[in-house]
This record gives structure tokens, C-alpha cells and sequence, in this order.
């Protein structure tokens, strides 16, 4: 039932017996996993947190005294294979967790054998290991930027650059945290099915948090042209 | 999809808390966690009633008072702003009322996550005492205007520019933080966790405006957070998110060229949908008090949840109705403007159906009612100023005026406050299991009332006659004349009155648990499933063994044929057809007896 016949219901009638109930007692209960529910409103959230961002970037990319770290030769970001090489290890960390929600599931079907536990156990402990090493190589980058002078406080583009990046890293950092419970789970040789379902939210999350980090990635990089052009866009 | 059991079709196998510290501290019972939001946030809503009441003793007597300096005066008139929106009306209303009510009302046994939901008691009680905390620093806190526009706020010659604004931010900061795991629960709960036939539909209006606006809050309060980031870093680190290129005291800064138009934006993309997390709730909750004691359906209920739906859909692109003179293009003014008047289409239905909603109900003036229909008034009083302000034409002359104060505290600040206090009287005994004394609620609400009137219609005029707000003191100004003065002087007393009047509340509140009249179940006779609990207060679980199924909408008031004047959601048809034929019903000693329905009036 979509929201807008749901929302045309005249309660104060009585019930259709068809569709709310089943020998005179309703049926109508809500089904499904909360979690998931809560994750989703909470990458709303996110998105919005970062939308906001973004809306202060280009309207504050317009000012004269904005310098982009990329576009020029001998700017930083223009040369951004260390940022090429973290979005690998993301994407490396995205696919295993996909690979290990879905190996739970061959595991569940048949019935919890070891090896495909074992291969689980794999797949999460390369998605928590290829999850450090991206927020490691974002560390790097911070300090390569830093040596070469670009402060977070000498240009605002560079003020971007460090407080995206960390606000990113911070969320992923969370989803650690989340992981690092359902291994702990594991180790307590949890049911699999509740394992199933804290796996197929963290690879929900961690995709999500690929694709923000690849929009993060082409904002940050953008030469002056096309954030010039996106800003005029927006009406900045 | 997994084999996941509705939550409806669980059965309560959640462990009873067994020592003091997990049933009272450290609790995950939505009910106690409500209690303790409810408790910090009067708290600390008491502390900013104190500011309101020094600052109005500066303004109502100049020269008088030595401790109130003008760094002082800004301090209480920012503190008290921000306390007051925030950390009282915002936790109050969704911490503690949303808490108590959600799982009580849609038939779940808590919050879906409990634990989470303790969190954000614990984080939101670290940021009040974040906030607290600027009152001892150097400094101390912030006196840059609950606004907090940049570039002043952080430069020196505003009180509290250094500790005292960074620990504001920091508070804000924590905040969001607890208020967003409060609000994921909220929605999932609603939407996960409703008993069985309680279709959306079917939900009470309470719960509707809960639900809405904490969804707003979900959407609005990243707005604050990225603000309070950006500010904490220019403040902090140096960077030039808001700060322009200036001078200050004579030097150079070391910052560039910042957009301090662009904290504005931020500031009221949040601001604006804040008003309606704050209203929304008490647009639901006095709906409910109205039906309840009016014994009568609510009017328009379709209309009502559609016009909760697009007021918030709406709040949020009317925010820069707050920034007409900020400088931003005039074509802005034009497109907020309309906005603006649209909004107030929605919020007119509102009001249109709760007075229609009283139309020839079987009114009871009990308390809750008194204040309910208290709230009326001041809606409308205030909703009608709004139209004003809402016009840039108009606004301009107005803008930063007493007539503004006069506005906004009418409108979000008395309005939501008589609800509170409504919901206060109508949900105690459930909460406790006791009425709260009525003669002194009588008093209280008519101290109250008036005493709001007495404080804010002046404002108005003062608006007109152009006196400023956030002045320290008017001197000799030619435009405002003398009588300014005694207006300002009557303001004062009349807050002093009403602000010691709340005692009254708070010893109603405390005697009432002790020795208040016991109330049974159900003794307001209402049809919502918080009323037809086991036990009142309810016990962990809420349920006894079995959760509620619900057969009907919220407010089935004087339903022609049935002798009781009310059916409780979770009655059945059958059960309906043998409440006609009996004679009498038990009922609530403190409702008067039905009388016979006019002729004519039927259900439809």
C-alpha cells in the first residue's frame, strides 16, 4: 500500500474486514527489521550533514580568496593517486563485506558448515583490515598536504579538504566500531541468522560510505571550472 | 527478506530490571529514561527562567541592580534563548514526552532499542552540563545571542568569546548527537513497533506530531552541527569558514575573506524547522487533550495529520523569513515571503478544527483542558503576528524589535509551554498514579494565562515605537518616549509574578506524589492505549504478557448507540455490542456524568 493511499484511510469508519483483518481480529502488524529501518534514517542523516557541506563549499568556493588544491600542475590534489589507491582499499573493504553477508547466507542454507564459516571469517577480517588501511591512507594524505604547507587554516579550500575527509573518516571509524561487535559475536558463536542480518547492514553502510567518498573524491579534486560551473548552477 | 517476527507477534521475554541502580539510573526503560529527560530539562529550564527574570530587572529598572552589567545582560539573554529552545522545550518535548508516550501508544513494549535509547539520556545530560559548565569559565558564557552570528561571537568584546563560546558549540555539538539517537528510536519505533490493527491511520495525533518532528529533527539539527563545526574551527584553528578579512580592536586578523551571510543560512535552515520539532509535538498532544475532555471526536482528523505532514514538509524552505535584513538578494525576500504565507494555510486548518472540535462537545474544564484551550489563544495571537513579520515590507521597520520578542515567545515559547503544561496535568496520573491538585492547578493556569498576556501584549507596542531588543539599557533615545519606560517597568513585575507563580507548579507537582488523589487507570475515561494499561504507573513491559490489539482509530468520543461515552482503542466490536446494553460503566470519579447526547449531532 503506498503512503498516499495509507494516508487517504478513513480510520473513523469501520475497519474493511478484507484488508485489516482476518476472522474478525486485525492482522495489520508492522513486519521487517528495525535495524535496518534505523540505518536507513541514519544515512538520511549523514547525506544531509553532508549536502550541507557541500552547499557551504561551493558557496564559499566563490569567494576570491578560494584556491582549489587540484587543477593546476603543481597543485597537490592534481596528482591524487594516493586518494586513487584509498578509494581501492574502500572498495576492497565494501566488496569483502558483501562477499561475507553473502557467504553467511550459503552458510545458513547449509546448515552452518565449517568451511564456509571459516571463509566468512576471511572476507570480515580482510573488510576490517582493507577498512584501516583507507582511513590510514587518508592519514597519509593529510600529511603530505601538511608538509607541502597546505594548513587546514591557509586557504579555506584546504579547510574543506582536512574537515571532509575526517567527518568521512569518522563515520567509517563508527561503522568500525559496529563490525568489531559483530566479530565479537562471532567469536561467541552467536546464531547465524542475527549474524546475517548485522552483515548485511554493515555492507549496506560501507557501500554507502564508498559511493560518499567517491562524491567526496570528485568534489575535493575538482578543478575551479567545473565547481565554478556546479556553483553557478546552484545560484552562488 | 529474513524470518524476522513482527514485533507485534513477540512475546516479552526482555529481563525485569532487579536492583535500584538498573531500574533508576542506569535504566533502559523508556518510561524512567522519560522521567530523567523530563526532570534534567525542567531543571535546567528553571535556571533559564532566572535569566529571563534578571535581564527583565535590568529593563524594568535601569540602574538599579549593580551585578547586572551589560556583559551580564547578554550572557542571560543568550543563555536563556538558547536553554530554552533547546535544551527544555526540544528535550522535554520529544525526550521526555516522546519517550513516555510512543511505546505506551502505538502498544510496544519499549523503545526497539533500549540501550541506545539510555545513551541519549546520558549524552544529552553531558551537554547540559557542557553548557552549564560555560557559567565557570573565564570569561564566562557566551553573549553573542542565541543566533551565535559570526564574525562577533568570537571576537573579543563579546562576552564569553573564548570558553564560553567554545563550550556552547561543544554542548550543541553533543546535543545532536544524543538527540539523533533518540530520534532514530523514535521513528523506528513507530514504524516497527505499533501494535497490532494500528494502522498509521489510526495513530493518535500525538504520536503524529512526535513522529514528524522528529524527523524534522533528524533533517534540521546536521545543519546546526555543521555550523557549530565550522565555527569551532574558526574559532579554535584559525580557519575563514565565516570570518571576513577584518579588523578588530584595531589589528588586522589573520582571516581571509568568509561568509558570515553563509552561517545565517546554515543557522536557520536549522532554525526555522526548529520551531515546528518544538510545535509539532504540541499541536499533537493538544489535539489529544482537546478530543479527551471535550468527549468528542477531533474534528478534520485527515486534515490534521495531512496538515502535521506538510507544515513539516514546508519548514523547511521558509527559513529565510528570519533574514530579510541580512543583506541577502531582495528575489530571496519574495520567495520566503510566499512560503511563508503558505505555511500559515496548514496551521490556520489546525486551529480552525481544534475550535471546531469543542463545538458543542461535552466540555470539561478540567486542567489540562483550561490550558489546552489557554493554548488556543495564544497560538492564535501569536500565529497572527507571525503574518506580520512574515511580509519583508512590513518586517523591515519591525525587524529586531520588541514586537519580534513579543512574536516569538507567544507563538514557540508560551504556546508549546501551555501544552507542556496540559500534558503535564493530563498525563500525571498515568505517570504516577495520582491527579495533580486542582485548585492549585486552576490557579496556576490562570496566573499563568494572564500573566503571559500582561508580559507580552506591551512588547508589541514597544515594537511599534521601535524599541530594540538585546539593549542593555535605552538611554536617552529621542524616538521612544518616557512611557516606554513604565510600560517595560509593569512588563517586569508581571514576569516576576508569573516566574514565582511556577512554584506553585513545582510544590503542586511534588505534594501530588505523595499525597495527590489516586487516580485509577483510566481516569480521564480517554480511548488511548496508555490509559488501558494493567497497572498504572505502567510496569516494565508496559503489557503483562500479552500486547494490545487495536480495533479502532483514537477517538471513538460519544459514539451514538453505545451507552459509555468513549471506546477504548483495543475493544472489540463484540465487547462494544454488551457496553450498549449494560447499565452503567465504571468510571473515573473526577468526570462529570455524560449527559444525553443534542438531538440530530451524529458521527459522520
Amino acid at each position: 500500500m503506498s503512503i498516499f493511499s495509507k494516508l487517504a484511510e478513513k480510520p473513523w469508519l469501520a475497519a474493511d474486514e478484507s484488508s485489516l483483518a482476518v476472522n474478525g481480529v486485525p492482522a495489520y502488524a508492522p513486519s521487517g527489521f528495525p535495524a535496518k529501518t534505523a540505518l536507513k534514517f541514519f544515512i538520511a542523516v549523514v547525506s544531509v550533514l553532508f549536502f550541507l557541506f557541500t552547499i557551504t563549499y561551493l558557496s564559499r568556493s566563490q569567494y576570491p580568496d578560494f584556491q582549489a588544491l587540484a587543477g593546476e600542475p603543481w597543485l597537490p590534489l592534481t596528482n591524487s593517486l594516493q586518494l586513487w589507491l584509498n578509494t581501492g582499499f574502500l572498495l576492497l573493504a565494501s566488496i569483502f563485506l558483501q562477499l561475507s553477508a553473502k557467504d553467511v547466507n550459503k552458510a545458513l542454507n547449509s546448515g552452518g558448515e565449517a568451511r564456509e564459516v571459516n571463509v566468512l571469517l576471511i572476507y570480515l577480517v580482510l573488510a576490517v583490515i582493507f577498512s584501516i588501511a583507507f582511513v590510514f591512507g587518508q592519514y597519509l594524505v593529510w600529511q603530505q598536504l601538511s608538509r607541502q604547507g597546505f594548513l587546514i587554516y591557509s586557504n579555506p579550500a584546504n579547510s574543506y579538504f582536512y574537515v571532509l575527509t575526517a567527518v568521512h573518516g569518522i563515520h567509517l571509524f563508527g561503522g568500525l566500531l559496529a563490525l568489531v561487535r559483530v566479530l565479537v559475536h562471532f567469536y561467541r558463536k552467536s546464531e547465524l541468522a542475527l549474524l546475517r542480518r548485522s552483515l548485511g547492514l554493515c555492507a549496506f553502510y560501507w557501500h554507502y560510505l564508498f559511493l560518499l567518498w567517491l562524491f567526496l573524491f570528485a568534489l575535493l579534486t575538482a578543478s575551479p571550472d567545473t565547481y565554478n560551473t556546479i556553483a553557478a548552477f546552484c545560484g552562488f | 527478506m529474513t524470518s524476522y517476527t513482527a514485533i507485534a507477534d513477540q512475546v516479552d521475554d526482555s529481563p525485569h530490571p532487579g536492583s535500584f541502580f538498573t531500574k533508576y539510573i542506569w535504566s533502559q526503560d523508556h518510561k524512567v529514561i522519560a522521567i530523567q529527560y523530563s526532570i534534567t530539562a525542567i531543571g535546567v529550564g528553571l535556571v533559564a527562567l532566572v535569566l529571563s527574570g534578571l535581564m527583565r530587572l535590568q529593563l524594568g529598572f535601569p540602574d538599579t541592580f549593580s551585578f547586572i552589567d551589560p556583559a551580564a545582560y547578554l550572557q542571560f539573554v543568550t543563555m536563556h534563548g538558547m536553554i530554552m529552545v533547546i535544551y527544555l522545550l526540544t528535550a522535554l518535548l520529544l525526550g521526555g514526552f516522546g519517550n513516555y508516550l510512543i511505546p505506551l501508544m502505538v502498544g510496544a513494549r519499549d523503545m526497539v532499542f533500549p540501550f541506545l535509547n539510555m545513551l541519549s539520556y546520558w549524552t544529552y545530560l553531558l551537554a547540559v552540563l557542557v553548557l552549564l559548565a560555560s557559567f565557570f569559565v573565564t570569561g564566562g558564557p557566551t553573549g553573542a545571542g542565541w543566533t551565535l552570528y559570526p564574525p562577533q561571537t568570537i571576537l573579543p568584546g563579546t562576552p564569553g568569546n573564548d570558553g564560553g563560546i567554545i563550550l556552547m558549540l561543544a554542548s550543541l555539538a553533543i546535543f545532536i548527537i544524543a538527540f539523533t539517537m533518540g530520534g532514530l528510536n523514535y521513528v523506528t519505533t513507530i514504524l516497527q513497533a505499533r501494535a497490532k490493527g494500528m494502522t498509521l491511520m489510526r495513530m493518535p495525533l500525538t504520536i503524529w506530531g512526535i513522529f514528524i518532528a522528529t524527523i524534522l529533527g533528524l533533517l534540521a539539527f546536521p545543519a546546526l552541527l555543521v555550523s557549530a563545526i565550522m565555527m569551532v574551527l574558526d574559532k579554535v584553528i584559525g580557519t575563514s569558514f565565516f570570518m571576513p578579512a577584518l579588523l578588530s580592536l584595531g589589528e588586522s586578523l589573520d582571516y581571509t575573506g568568509g561568509s558570515p551571510v553563509l552561517f545565517q543560512h546554515l543557522f536557520w535552515f536549522f532554525g526555522h524547522p526548529e520551531v515546528y520539532i518544538v510545535a509539532l509535538p504540541a499541536f499533537g498532544m493538544v489535539s489529544d487533550v482537546l478530543a479527551t475532555h471535550a468527549r468528542k471526536n477531533i474534528f478534520g482528523y485527515r486534515m490534521m495529520v495531512w496538515a502535521i505532514v506538510a507544515i513539516g514538509g514546508l519548514s523547511f524552505i521558509v527559513w529565510a523569513h528570519h533574514m530579510y535584513v541580512s543583506g541577502m538578494n531582495p528575489y530571496f525576500g519574495f520567495f520566503f515571503a510566499t512560503t511563508t504565507l503558505i505555511i500559515a494555510v496548514p496551521t490556520a486548518l489546525k486551529v480552525y478544527n481544534w475550535v471546531l472540535t469543542l463545538w458543542r462537545g461535552n466540555i470539561h474544564m478540567t486542567v489540562p483542558m483550561m490550558f489546552a484551550i489557554g493554548f488556543i489563544f495564544t497560538f492564535t495571537h501569536g500565529g497572527l503576528t507571525g503574518l506580520f513579520l512574515g511580509n519583508v515590507v512590513v518586517d523591515l521597520p519591525l525587524s529586531d524589535t520588541y514586537f519580534v520578542v513579543a512574536h516569538f515567545h507567544m507563538v514557540m515559547g508560551v504556546s508549546p509551554i501551555m501544552v507542556l503544561f496540559a500534558a503535564i496535568y493530563h498525563w500525571y496520573p498515568k505517570i504516577t498514579g495520582r491527579f495533580l491538585h486542582t485548585g492549585l492547578g486552576k490557579a496556576h493556569f490562570w496566573f499563568t494565562f494572564l500573566g503571559t498576556y500582561a508580559i507580552y501584549l506591551p512588547m508589541h507596542y514597544l515594537g511599534f515605537l521601535g524599541v530594540p531588543r538585546r539593549y542593555f539599557a535605552m538611554g536617552p533615545t529621542e524616538f521612544i518616549p518616557d512611557s516606554a519606560q513604565v510600560l517595560n517597568a509593569n512588563i517586569t513585575i508581571s514576569a516576576i509574578i508569573v516566574g514565582v507563580v511556577q512554584l506553585i507548579f513545582i510544590y503542586n507537582v511534588i505534594w501530588s506524589l505523595f499525597k495527590g488523589k489516586k487516580a485509577g487507570d483510566n481516569p480521564w475515561d480517554a480511548t488511548t492505549l496508555e490509559w488501558q494499561t494493567q497497572t498504572t504507573p505502567p510496569g516494565h513491559g508496559n503489557w503483562g504478557k500479552n500486547l494490545p490489539v487495536v480495533y479502532r482509530w483514537a477517538y471513538d468520543y460519544s459514539v451514538p448507540g453505545v451507552k459509555a461515552d468513549f471506546i477504548p482503542q483495543n475493544m472489540p466490536d463484540s465487547e462494544v455490542e454488551k457496553l450498549a446494553a449494560e447499565p452503567d460503566l465504571p468510571r473515573g470519579d473526577n468526570v462529570v456524568p455524560l449527559k444525553e447526547k443534542p438531538a440530530g449531532e451524529d458521527k459522520s
